[in-house]
């Protein structure tokens, strides 16, 4: 057996709209881009519309609340540690229909309780961002979001 | 049925471009090539290759971030595990094949982002019997090869530092060449060496950047243009471990260009990311590239016009997008009223793989 731990490190460059988007987060906002020829909002935003292939057209300010579209409970680690209580994280959408496929949201935790995600109650619940005190711009600014 | 280049774009070729995330950088270049193509993607583009190695990009099955920023949302998207021009040899099967009448091809670097890039390097090192044993700089696997080719040419540390000192100043106008210098062979071999018989210069520094080619079937490309540039390409990998490597002679491109049709060529622009492969890719295409060099037969109008535009020792090393720059360099050539060129381009330590691109017009 020859044992090697590889040494690869990155520095992510966030480009011109995610990095509007991160600054945002440090200001309690939640930013998309819309192009103006398909309507499509993007969050977490692009700077061309993947749909019309130009770039997108401008910023709108979303709510930082929306409704949860799906959810879920996990109770293992990364690690693979048996976690006592489970993480519940799920996509929440930002805007749209209820029969939007793709949709502006965010992936995040879900402050609620296990029994709601088994039960699946949660789904269609309504949740708003709980902000941290200290923002830095990143995802994490948000701690989760909690049903309203 | 003949397959032609009917676009091509780029942006970037800086050391660094903190304004723009990897997918921003090709969406530009994308752009541009879909504009001088004079086509939209999202209707007139079949098939979509993006050439791209997952420990470059520091995400791990990096071809789900590939579709997007070239048209290729919801669309057929295809990614190659290797060098742009590998890239060009599958849109040509695409297209040959009928599968496709336009496909595009894409290739980017954001060397920037990798703060580890000698670590990723030597993890691509055979682990049992190259890693353990490896001095911890990677130029070494290119310096056997120096150290070879010059016990077999004769190639001296001032030819190699000539080389350098050509390549160097024929980036001048070159808008993508970010490394074009005036250096003269005193300047040059005033350098200490990295790893025998390889100085600092000789070594050409990475670059960040992005190309994207449109290639169309011959219908296609004379519906869109009266002067299509007609394309061939070909790959071979001769080994991955240098005990098995015929060190110096550029196996891996002779192999790649015994499977393309033999024709006269205006130009000549080969991998020189260490000054002495110029020589030991060019000895591919013409005999005693030395002797060339020597005699000053390696400009525009010599018998052998090379790198022209200051090959990558200008214009860095764009990882995975090597092999197309090199095709822009051909391409900007061709414009001048050249009727064909080659590329002979090649993967980088510690791979022995090559790639020819043959383009006519
Ligand atoms: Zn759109």
């Amino acid at each position: 057996m020859i044992r090697y731990v590889p040494k690869a490190k990155y520095s992510y460059s966030a480009g011109q709209a995610q990095s509007v988007f991160l600054n945002g987060l440090k200001e309690k906002k939640i930013l998309g881009t819309v192009c103006n020829k398909c309507k499509k909002v993007y969050v977490p935003p692009k700077m061309y519309c993947e749909e019309c292939f130009k770039p997108t057209d401008g910023w709108v300010e979303l709510k930082d609340e929306g409704i949860v579209h799906t959810a879920i409970a996990s109770f293992v680690s990364w690690t693979r540690d048996r976690l006592e209580e489970p993480i519940i994280s799920g996509t929440i959408k930002l805007y749209g229909s209820e029969r939007d496929y793709v949709f502006p949201g965010m992936f995040h935790r879900i402050c609620t309780t296990y029994d709601k995600v088994r039960d699946m109650s949660i789904i269609g619940a309504k949740v708003k961002a709980v902000w941290n005190e200290k923002r830095v711009g990143s995802i994490e600014d948000i701690q989760c979001f909690k049903e309203v | 049925m003949k397959v032609a280049i009917v676009g091509m774009g780029w942006y970037g070729f800086r050391p660094s471009t903190p304004e723009v995330s990897f997918r921003e950088m090709v969406f530009e270049a994308a752009s541009r090539a879909y504009a001088e193509a004079n086509l939209d993607p999202r209707k007139d583009v079949d098939t979509f290759i993006s050439s791209q190695e997952d420990f470059w990009e520091g995400i791990s099955i990096a071809d789900e971030f590939a579709p997007d920023q070239i048209g290729g949302y919801l669309r057929p998207t295809f990614t190659v595990t290797g060098d742009g021009v590998q890239g060009i040899l599958h849109g040509i099967m695409h297209i040959k094949s009928g599968i496709s009448k336009v496909t595009a091809v894409e290739a980017h670097s954001k060397a920037s982002d990798i703060l580890t890039i000698g670590d990723i390097v030597e993890f691509a090192m055979d682990p049992i019997f190259l890693r353990p044993a490896a001095p911890p700089n990677f130029h070494f696997l290119a310096a056997l090869e120096a150290k070879a080719y010059q016990r077999r040419t004769g190639m001296t540390e001032e030819d190699m530092a000539e080389i350098v000192s050509i390549e160097k100043r024929n980036g001048f106008g070159n808008p993508r060449a970010s490394y074009a210098a005036n250096l003269n062979v005193s300047d040059i071999l005033s350098h200490e060496k990295v790893a025998e018989p390889l100085r600092r210069p000789d070594i050409a520094d990475f670059v960040d950047g992005a190309v994207v080619v449109v290639l169309a079937s011959e219908d296609i490309a004379r519906s869109l243009t009266d002067d299509p540039i007609w394309v061939e390409a070909s790959t071979f990998t001769e080994t991955n471990y240098p005990g098995y490597a015929e060190l110096g002679e550029a196996g891996y491109l002779r192999g790649a260009y015994s499977q393309i049709s033999k024709r006269k060529f205006d130009g000549y622009f080969v991998d020189d990311r260490y000054s002495f492969k110029l020589l030991e890719h060019l000895g591919v295409f013409k005999a005693d590239p030395l002797a060339l060099l020597r005699e000053g037969q390696l400009g525009e109008g010599g018998s052998a016009p090379t790198n022209v535009f200051g090959g990558l020792l200008s214009e860095g090393v764009p990882l995975e997008a090597a092999g197309l720059t090199l095709a822009l360099e051909a391409r900007e050539y061709l414009r001048k009223g050249y009727s064909s060129a080659v590329v002979g381009s090649w993967r980088g330590v510690p791979t022995y793989t090559g790639m020819v691109l043959s383009m006519w017009r």
